[in-house]
């Protein structure tokens, strides 16, 4: 199980990294989504992985590390709130900017630069 | 009275959190929520208080004693606990300082830019302030968010276009920051098993050779988290363009975040991976020492190509925490004393030259605070006192702060390995500014384009948000003494993490193994605390 999870883990975070690394908004906030993703199932993993024990003391022959569980869920509820930032924040960029290219505008020997930089003339 | 101050004796480490979080929680709801005027006055009076609580913790941490708060009363490994030294009192104090400074020039209007300013202020103060007092890294982790998220929309304040591009780097960076703290939380904590930083140093004595490079890992991410934080080399890029661009209260504010990641850094290896680490100990100076001095050749070089008033500054900011890390990295009682004088200096001064390029580019009109010529202000000298005493101080030329501090650092550093390396890059750098600052400063004020007076003249609250800040480069000469005499019982402190310890944990590192047993064999003791 052990090995499975960690494999897990790691393709997420190389898809994440990948994903963070492109140059339109969109796919890096899915890159930062499956980062987070990742993050938390590598925190909830280090209480170690024990199979069918509570995190209650005394309720059974074992039982399995509650903080892990109580930090995961601290660290799930902020990436949630930062993701639906950052979303925002995409868009904004990109209604404010004209372009969802991550430096606010397209590099120079793209086709299609010209238009963006007619805009910056504008204003 | 009589029973009201001894609870407010016990609780008062956990008011400077409190106190920010419900005045910014009042602000949104409806008899502030509306008004301006009200919620300036609030913003004002929790700021002051601010200061006034960190007084007090500053005046309770003289003794050399730790400030214990365990929350909800649960015992210190299990529970979440807040402590005060004097280092923390001192940040705290600096803080509020500087956001006096920040919040009274946003009061002359820019505040009105853009909605929820001043509950947006509170929270970062809220988090700033819960950054300096807690002693649990998980807790450090939600802390650094709090005062991110602020962050984050405070930057978008009053927005433009350059501004949302600048957010946009901003946010994604510190998000893939986050994303690598908490892998080194987990790392930390599947090894160590603990998150409390007095329980962490007490494992990581005893830790089990083949866990090591497990532990060293972990510890060296949380550096990349701190240096991403404090902007130092490789990860500076985003500081230059977020803080020239962020609205100039804003950015004052900014000032202290950088300072945040060095005291992280500060308190982190030298607690827990400290010179009694056993085969961890001081593994952060060996990064620290060659990428410190580099960021503060490259924030001086950067300094000399800066096209504006704002952008130099931002460049100061790196080259201060070059200086800063550097110093740190020697790991000597002396200099860190030192550097501390030094932090506080270089984080008022440059948060007052944020305020007064805004003034400037204000009376400049069009031309801002650009380097280029434009015309005359129409308060050129009040601005130019302004900007000389600032000057001075940055370039680290008597008789104001930025001398005392870079005196201090070399005095301490004199007899150290080090400064071979330190003196030459401490000494250029501050030629280097001295050029930079007198390129921007005759540029701004001297080479005037036409006969037009500008009557755009700046506000009695800006002039005296400015003054708050750059009254510090006097009135850290004048007080040196006592400060620098605060400063070396703090890197005392800081130095002996034993003594830490011992107060946490006051029966001994014993009391940890009789506590889990304890816990372990009538699970329901662990119910009622």
């Amino acid at each position: 199980m052990e090995i499975l999870y960690a494999c897990c883990v790691g393709f997420l975070t190389a898809c994440g990294v990948f994903l963070v690394l492109r140059e339109r908004t969109f796919p890096v906030v899915l890159g930062l989504t499956l980062l987070s993703y990742a993050v938390n199932l590598f925190l909830f993993a280090s209480g170690r992985l024990t199979e069918a024990a509570a995190p209650i003391l005394g309720a059974g022959d074992s039982h399995t590390d509650p903080l892990p569980q109580a930090l995961v869920l601290t660290a799930i509820v902020i990436g949630f709130a930062m993701t639906a930032f950052v979303v925002i924040l995409a868009m904004r960029a990109r209604a404010d900017l004209g372009v969802d290219h991550v430096d606010g505008r397209l590099p120079d020997d793209t086709p299609g630069a010209q238009p963006t930089r007619q805009k910056d003339a504008k204003k | 009275m009589s029973v009201a101050w001894p609870l407010f004796h016990a609780h008062l480490p956990i008011l400077p959190i409190l106190l920010p979080l419900l005045a910014g929680l009042l602000m949104l709801f409806p008899p502030l929520s509306k008004a301006l005027t009200a919620q300036r006055l609030l913003g004002l009076a929790s700021i002051l208080l601010q200061g006034l609580l960190a007084v007090l913790l500053l005046l309770q941490t003289a003794d050399g004693q730790l400030r214990l708060y365990a929350l909800g009363q649960w015992p210190a490994p299990f529970g979440i606990m807040l402590m005060v030294d004097q280092l923390g009192a001192l940040m705290l104090l600096l803080t509020a300082v500087l956001a006096l400074g920040a919040l009274l020039y946003a009061c002359a209007g820019s505040d009105v830019q853009g909605s929820f300013f001043h509950p947006l202020f509170q929270l970062q103060l809220l988090g700033i302030n819960g950054a300096f007092l807690t002693g649990d890294l998980f807790n450090l982790f939600v802390f650094f968010e709090v005062l991110l998220m602020a962050s984050y929309s405070l930057l978008m304040h009053g927005e433009n276009r350059q501004r949302t591009r600048a957010a946009l780097h901003y946010v994604i960076l510190n998000l893939v920051g986050s994303s690598i703290f908490l892998i080194a939380l987990g790392t930390l904590y599947g090894t160590l098993g603990t998150l409390n930083m007095a329980d962490m140093a007490v494992q990581v004595k005893h830790l089990d050779p083949t866990l090591v490079p497990l532990v060293k890992a972990g510890a060296l991410m949380l550096l990349i988290v701190f240096a991403l934080k404090a902007a130092m080399l490789p990860l500076h890029f985003w500081l230059a363009r977020t803080y020239a661009e962020a609205s100039p209260a804003v950015a004052a504010l900014f000032c202290i975040m950088t300072k945040v990641g060095i005291y992280a850094i500060l308190r982190v290896y030298s607690l827990i991976f400290g010179d009694q680490a056993g085969p961890l100990a001081d593994l952060a100076a060996v990064w620290l020492w060659p990428l410190a001095l580099l960021t503060l050749i490259i924030g001086a070089i950067s300094a000399l190509t800066s096209s504006s008033l704002r952008k130099l500054n931002a460049n100061l900011i790196i080259v201060s925490v070059g200086t800063l890390l550097a110093v740190v990295a020697l790991n000597d009682r002396q200099a860190t004393a030192a550097a501390l004088v030094y932090l506080i200096h270089s984080t008022l001064i440059t948060a007052g030259v944020f305020l007064l390029a805004a003034m400037i580019a204000e009376q400049r009109g069009r031309s801002a605070d650009h380097l280029v010529a434009g015309r005359p202000m129409a308060q050129p000298l009040l601005l130019g006192v302004g900007f000389v005493v600032a000057a001075l101080a940055l370039i680290g030329m008597p008789p104001f702060s930025g001398f005392i501090g870079k005196l201090m650092m070399l005095q301490a550093t004199a007899g150290l390995e080090g400064k071979v390396w330190l003196w030459p890059c401490l000494l250029l750098s501050s030629l280097i500014i001295l050029v930079a600052m007198s390129r921007a400063g005759t540029t701004l004020f001297w080479r005037i384009n036409g006969e037009h007076r500008s009557t755009s003249k700046s506000g009695v609250l800006q002039l005296a948000g400015v003054s708050v800040l750059l009254l510090a480069a006097p009135l850290i000469t004048f007080f040196a003494a006592d400060l620098s005499q605060l400063t070396s019982q703090i890197s005392e402190q800081l130095y002996q993490p034993q003594r830490y310890i011992d107060q946490v944990f006051p029966m001994g590192e014993k009391q940890l193994d009789a506590a889990a047993e304890q816990l372990t064999s009538s699970p329901a003791a662990g119910a009622t605390p």
